[in-house]
């Protein structure tokens, strides 16, 4: 015999009270779980995905939706915007560097992202295997968007028009696979990465615009997109992405391109504080449901505990009359309060690790959208440390009342 | 072995009670008779442990337990006393081996399997080793309850009421076992009742009147 022992028995003895408690306490703590680890990732994902960019320029419309679609690629392009306006902005004194995008097209619902090798580079993206493209419509897939093709370099495909799975196909241009990156856990992953010419070449012939001018021939090429003129007057981009040369332009630099120009700059760090205030909401009524949940079990402990008082006040008796000081009444019974707690809290982490890894089974989405299941947080440490407090509170009154049992009453049946 | 001088307890200011002086022998046993409210189990307690604030003195092994504190005397009871109760008052959420080993493990001791096996013989309950408690008749369970204040072996068995709420068959069985592990173990014997079924089985007998 051990104490642990004891209070297993006495659990084992009300098998459906023991199941009840545990699994409310579980169903709380899973909620969380599932919360804790989703908007973990989400920050981590976001922090990640907007490192090294510190404002998005493109055409005027919704600041979020400029975000939304040209760092997270999740929603449409706001517009087009000149490459040469683009161009003299990248050579601003305040502008580090910049990267240009052309957005448009997606094949099976992957983003083509036309742009250069910087837009790789700021992600750290490496090759896993093949090469990068040497010429027009040659792209590079990110590591997701690979497996979920099951596609390797030397394969072709015609992209679409939108980020639809059914939109208007180009069949006229194929794309060829040329090179597969590395996973590095960014947007990188679930994208198709190309020349922003390739972009062109494929809308070009829809249009009927002028034929491509060979690349040698141009004498002054543009900054931003090599393979035409500087000054360009034709072409256009979706957006350019900006790293700042110094702090001052956090000031300046918003400010003289919305009221300056066409364009429109908007900053992910304020827009993504946005978007998470609006969803804040939802994270916040939900906590609070498992706050509810958790709550009703700790009350529906100290009730069961309190009751069994009265029908163990014998073995209460009894146990002390064998030896055992009134202490140890006292622990017997927070021990009780802490192992269900305990068990409800482990069994709920695990409940909310198992239903987060079936929701990434199921739902594709989720996978690009890179949540991973397994990962474990120290705050879920945090969590059964909680519990276990959780446990002593609620079974304090029932203990004090434990300790304090007259056993000469009780065993002398008045 | 138990030696009592000058005991007195007090229920509240009006009530009080007095006991005279005895002194009972190791190995002796020894029957405690009195109506009820004649203060037997009071008593009893009073040797046990399991009731404090009197004044007086009990001697049990040469310690004087009056003087001892709350916790050591949690212990020494653990050590030196086996109770046995009107009821049985087993543990019902474990098994019958369970409970025996209760004793050993809230006393500190070593929990023997040998010694469960050596005692479920003694008194007949071998088959019942893992029985539940709600599957035993009032006559196992009391035999169980006896099992488990011998297991220890400790210097004294004190029992209350221990055979009325059985009936005569299982109440010649359970006396008999009691006396024979006593005989057996040469452990002191204390037995409050006024089960007349017991009168004539011991020659030690300490007949406790109102106010005595």
């Amino acid at each position: 015999m051990s104490t642990i022992s004891l209070v297993w028995n006495y659990l084992k003895a009300k098998p459906l009270t023991t199941i009840l408690n545990i699994f409310l306490l579980a169903l709380g703590i899973a909620v969380i779980t599932i919360l804790l680890l989703f908007s973990k990732q989400l920050e981590e994902k976001i922090s990640r995905n907007t490192k090294g960019i510190d404002l998005v320029v493109g055409a005027k419309g919704s600041p979020l939706q400029l975000i939304l679609c040209n760092i997270f690629h999740v929603d449409f392009p706001t517009g087009n915007i000149k490459l040469r306006e683009a161009e003299q902005l990248s050579k601003h004194r305040l502008v580090k560097h910049a990267i240009p995008l052309a957005l448009g097209d997606s094949y099976q619902n992957f983003r083509i992202v036309g742009t250069n090798l910087s837009y790789a580079e700021l992600y750290h993206a490496e090759l896993e295997s093949g090469s990068w493209w040497s010429k027009d419509l040659e792209v590079v897939l990110g590591s997701t968007t690979a497996r979920i093709l099951k596609v390797k370099p030397g394969d072709s495909f015609a992209s679409a028009h939108g980020l639809v799975k059914d939109g208007q196909a180009h069949e006229e241009n194929r794309y060829v696979v040329k090179g597969i990156l590395k996973p590095s856990n960014s947007i990188m992953d679930n994208l198709i990465l190309t020349r922003v010419g390739s972009v062109w070449r494929v809308h070009e012939e829809h249009s009927e615009m002028s034929k491509e001018v060979p690349e040698k021939g141009i004498e002054n090429p543009s900054t931003l997109v090599p393979s035409v003129a500087e000054g360009d007057s034709t072409r256009e981009i979706t957006s350019l992405l900006i790293k700042y040369r110094n702090p001052l332009a956090v000031i300046q630099l918003p400010r003289y391109i919305n009221t300056q120009t066409n364009m429109q700059a908007a900053s992910p760090a304020f827009e993504t504080a946005r978007l998470f205030s609006i969803v804040g909401v939802g994270v916040d009524a939900l906590m609070g449901l498992a706050y509810v949940l958790i709550f009703i079990s700790a009350l529906s402990i100290f009730i069961a505990l309190y009751n069994s008082l009265k029908e163990r006040k014998y073995d209460l008796a009894i146990i002390r009359s064998m030896g055992a000081s009134r202490s140890k009444l006292f622990f017997i019974t927070i021990m009780e309060g802490t192992t269900l707690t305990l068990m409800g809290s482990v069994k709920g982490v695990v409940l909310g690790h198992v239903v987060l890894y079936l929701f990434t089974l199921l739902v594709e989405d989720s996978q690009k959208a890179g949540i991973n299941a397994l990962v474990f947080y120290p705050e879920e440490g945090l969590l059964l440390a909680g519990s276990i407090m959780l446990g002593i509170i609620c079974s304090l009154i029932p203990a004090v009342q434990a300790y304090r049992t007259d056993i000469h009453k009780v065993l002398a049946g008045n | 072995m138990i030696n009592v001088t000058n005991l007195r307890y007090s229920y509240s200011l009006a009530k009080q009670i007095s006991f005279r002086d005895f002194y009972i022998q190791t190995g002796e046993h020894w029957l405690l008779l009195g109506e009820s409210g004649s203060g037997k189990t009071t008593l009893l307690h009073l040797l046990g442990g399991l009731l404090t604030s009197q004044e007086g003195v009990i001697e049990v092994n040469k310690t004087n337990i009056t003087k001892l504190s709350e916790s050591s005397l949690d212990h020494f009871r653990g050590k030196h006393f086996g109770f046995v109760f009107q009821k049985n008052h087993l543990i019902s959420a474990l098994t019958v081996e369970k409970n025996l080993l209760m004793a050993p493990f809230l006393s500190g001791l070593k929990q023997d399997d040998e010694r469960v096996t050596e005692v479920l013989e003694q008194l007949g309950l071998s088959s019942k080793r893992n029985s539940k408690i709600q599957e035993l008749s009032q006559g196992q369970a009391q035999r169980v309850a006896i099992a488990r204040a011998v297991l220890n072996r400790p210097s004294v068995i004190l029992a209350d009421e221990p055979t009325s709420a059985l009936d005569d068959k299982s109440c010649d069985k359970v006396i008999g076992m009691l006396l024979d592990l006593a005989s057996q173990n040469k452990f002191t014997l204390v037995i409050a009742t006024h089960d007349k079924r017991l009168k004539d089985k011991f020659k030690n007998q300490l007949v406790l009147s109102q106010n005595s």
